[in-house]
């Protein structure tokens, strides 16, 4: 049996200030994102209800509600 | 020389896509047959009203099932995959294991239980016909609710173990916190009970299962892609490979 190779850890950023500010950044835009696919009913997508009920199927299957 | 942020989070947001583009799959056939029985039943009940029946559609059956679905699957996973690397990068120092496979895979199953499993049992996924369209934003509100509580009851789980020193008090601590802040939760929230009692129940079931299932292969893959990814980080540009068989330093 192969034996498990362990690899040295990654060496992660600090946590900084700018760090922090950065992740914020990046999570609102990623709270967007899921916002867009979960919830938009057009005020994020700027296309009316196309985008909402393009992707109807995928809500329902990952278990946001829906109507 | 630490990794910047911003090539852990390419790697997550890689994972994501490649867990969405999988779960999407997994959607179309577990899940959309499901869907067009629901929707067949919500046309008989409704005949022209409600939102996927009737009327002028926007966007075709067709286009919803397979174009539609992969797209939503994989926007939200790679909105998931830019989360798990955030955290990563924020809470790895935190985590208490020198594999970086470990931690990652540790943090996605954190995220399917807090995000995933808390919620489903208290509010179920509903295929179409199922819900008053007047609760929406209640039910949402909840949904969100409930979401976060499952992610602070995982939180409460880690703490209540790391007071305890022996393995199995850890565990019972662990899984103590956990179960506290989730019941909690399930208390405090309002309950949702809108099924028809004219909706089949095994079709019922098999969607809630269908869409269970999308959601654990979802994060399942994110995980074991996000450890791969690191991993191929740590080979390609980080420190040199341990020697095999040694223990990296906690
Ligand atoms: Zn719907």
């Amino acid at each position: 049996m192969p034996k498990a190779q362990t690899v040295r850890p990654l060496a992660i950023p600090a946590v900084s200030t700018r760090l922090l500010l950065t992740a914020a950044g990046v999570v609102i835009l990623l709270l967007a994102l899921a916002y867009l696919v979960a919830f938009d009913q057009g005020a994020l997508s700027r296309s009316g209800m196309y985008m909402h009920e393009l992707m109807h199927d995928g809500r329902h299957l990952l278990g946001v509600p829906c109507h | 020389m630490p990794l910047r942020f911003g090539r852990l989070l390419v790697a997550g947001l890689l994972a994501g896509l490649i867990a969405g583009l999988i779960a999407g799959t997994f959607a179309y056939f577990a899940g959309e047959p499901r869907i067009d029985a629901a929707i067949a039943i919500e046309e008989q009940n409704t005949l022209g009203h409600g939102e996927a029946g009737g009327g002028e559609e926007l966007v075709s059956r067709g286009t919803q099932k397979n174009v539609g679905l992969i797209l939503a699957t994989s926007l939200y996973g790679i909105a998931m995959g830019g989360f798990l690397a955030t955290g990563y990068t924020l809470l790895r120092r935190r985590l208490r294991t020198g594999s970086d496979t470990r931690a990652a895979i540790g943090l996605a199953a954190a995220a399917l239980t807090g995000i995933v499993l808390v919620p489903f049992v208290k509010y179920p996924p509903n295929p179409p016909a199922v819900g008053d369209p007047a609760t929406i934003d209640q039910r949402t509100t909840s949904y969100l609710a409930v979401l976060v509580l499952g992610l602070v009851a995982v939180w409460a789980g880690v703490l209540a173990a790391r007071t305890q020193t022996h393995e199995w008090r850890r565990a019972t601590a662990g899984l103590l916190g956990f179960v506290v802040v989730v019941a909690i939760a399930y208390l405090l929230l309002p309950a949702v009970d809108e099924v028809p009692g004219t909706f089949p129940a095994v079709l019922l079931w098999k969607f809630r299962i269908a869409s269970l299932g999308t959601q654990v292969v979802l994060w399942t893959v994110l995980g074991l892609a996000f450890a791969a990814l690191l991993h191929r980080l740590a080979t390609s540009t980080g420190p040199a490979t341990a020697e095999p068989g040694t223990r990296a330093a906690a």
